[in-house]
């Protein structure tokens, strides 16, 4: 159940600078769970002390926020994409 | 001189060098611009901002520049229209529009913060600058970059309205449609920016880019005799502007140019995309992201990236935040145009009717001064109000043939008796 993990710069100095990486699990939460542990420190900086969701990131499964899935809980599969990005983009 | 002190996370604090870096690397909090307060105080006077060209840089102690403007130097310093005809049909006693449909060059707000960004791209030596945009900003930096020469990319959803498509592409910069809304745009361009390292005005260069939105709040104040307005209604999309409003009124009163007094700021949306009034109407400082559908395409932003600091902006000034429907929307757009002469995108419209709904409510008193914000022009948006404008009636040129249309019609057709000013 390897799913790629994309890793925004920021991120990048906990995974020896790796931009994507491949991580088992069938849900959101089991793959940052995963993450920390193949990269430990990460799952602090995706998540806030409650294990929720940091208001300045998103993540997305196949380009889809998980806030329109299943939040933490939205199931992955095989091949599929998530995307950590920083909230603080945009304009017009 | 510079004032810039440096940048600083708005959440934990982190300091950073200048640089283009939009997000702090320990909390993702975003990044803004920090300035010795002091010394602008000392440097800055009414007299002389007020003896300065009539462009945005007439504020640049308080702008993130080092060198001299490259750029925008006939954008900004918009007129503040007094609203007499639109006052009185809302029943109110002081009302003023704020009308960047009329600035320079492409007709929007959004020539303020490229105004900024693409001057700071260049100071930091940067040969590519792009955006993620619902058209107004796409429109704003290919202008910008023609003029400054430079490479230009932008990134827009496939479904915007031909004017703002056109708007951009007569630039020539290499424009690229996403499959999508605004909101898939913008996730595709962080992840761009990450990736080619070119200036992204609304991403690496946020921060700088942010700070060009206060020129609109200096503007109003300076424009009202050097005060705050009592009550300004300001449309969210990104959630860019009316943060930075509010940091400009404070910013005034820290520097010693308007006095201190009490100014309530209020956000408007579409019904069809009001995460942020949505939030506000429920107390929370917690967005739940929406999928947009509305009319209001430049203001179509289902996940609004500086939301919060909307929420927090309204709250501490003590105003609130109203969502009308598409039909208010129109209704809007022809309201000012029919009552002021100015014709705005559906995103004016909707700040027009919010502004409308505001005062029905009682939330704005009737007798306060109030600012009304039209960010954007509606030439643009012909596609919003089209369906509603009657086909012109031809007849051959001949006077009979006008007499007679004349005499079909009755009563001429006058919008209103005429009013001085």
């Amino acid at each position: 159940m390897a799913v790629q993990v994309r890793i925004p710069t920021p991120l990048r100095k906990f995974t020896d600078g790796r931009d994507t990486v491949e991580i088992d699990g069938d849900s959101v939460s089991a793959i940052i769970a995963n993450l920390d542990v193949k990269y430990p420190g990460l799952k602090d900086r995706i998540c806030d002390e409650d294990g929720s969701v940091r208001r300045f990131v998103n993540l997305y499964v196949n380009g889809d926020d998980i806030r329109f899935l299943d939040n933490l809980t939205s199931a992955v599969k095989e091949g599929d994409e998530i995307s950590i990005v920083p909230a603080i983009a945009g304009g017009r | 001189m510079s004032f810039v002190t440096g940048l600083k996370c708005r959440e934990c604090g982190e300091s950073y060098e200048i640089a283009a870096l939009n997000v702090c690397e320990y909390c993702f909090g975003p990044l803004e611009v920090q300035y010795d307060y002091a010394g602008i105080k000392a440097a800055v006077s009414r007299e002389t901002i007020e003896a300065r060209p009539q462009n945005l840089w007439r504020y640049r102690e308080l702008l993130p520049i080092e060198t001299e403007p490259r750029i925008g130097l006939y954008s900004g310093y918009t007129p503040l229209v007094k609203a007499e005809r639109l006052a009185a049909e809302l029943g109110v006693d002081e009302l003023y529009v704020k009308d960047d449909s009329v600035n320079h060059p492409t007709f929007s707000y959004k020539d303020r913060v490229v105004s900024v960004a693409i001057t700071k791209a260049i100071e930091l030596g940067f040969d590519t600058v792009s955006c993620a945009s619902t058209g107004n900003l796409a429109n704003s930096v290919s202008a910008h970059a023609a003029r400054a020469g430079l490479r230009c990319f932008i990134f827009i959803p496939d479904n915007l309205e031909q004017g703002k498509v056109i708007g951009s592409g007569i630039y020539k910069p290499t424009t690229v449609a996403i499959s999508g809304n605004y909101d898939d745009v913008n996730r595709l361009c962080t992840e761009i920016a990450d990736k080619y390292k070119w200036a992204f005005v609304n991403i690496n260069l946020r921060p700088f880019y942010t700070e060009g939105a206060k020129t609109y709040g200096f503007e109003v104040a300076e424009q009202l005799g050097w005060k705050l307005p009592q009550h300004m209604v300001i449309p969210t999309a990104g959630g860019t502007i009316l943060p930075k409003v509010a940091k400009a009124f404070e910013e005034l009163i820290d520097v010693g140019l308007v006095d201190a007094a009490p100014s309530r700021i209020y956000s408007a949306q579409a019904g069809g995309c009001a995460p942020v009034v949505n939030a506000i109407h429920r107390k929370s400082d917690l967005i739940e992201p929406v999928k947009p559908n509305t009319i209001a395409k430049s203001i179509a932003i289902g996940n609004p990236a500086d939301g919060y600091y909307v929420i927090k902006a309204v709250e501490k000034s003590g105003g609130w935040g109203e969502s009308v429907t598409d039909d208010e929307i129109i209704a809007g757009i022809h309201l000012l145009a029919r009552t002021e002469g100015i014709f705005t995108e559906p995103a004016g419209g909707t700040t027009v009717a919010v502004t409308k709904k505001l005062i029905e409510q009682g939330r704005i008193p009737r007798d306060e001064s109030i600012v009304i914000s039209v960010t954007g022009n509606g030439y643009k948006t012909i596609e919003a109000v089209a369906p509603g404008i009657p086909k012109p009636q031809v007849i051959p040129a001949k006077l009979s043939d006008f007499d007679a249309l004349y005499e079909a019609a009755g009563e001429p057709p006058l919008s209103d008796k005429a009013v001085n000013g």
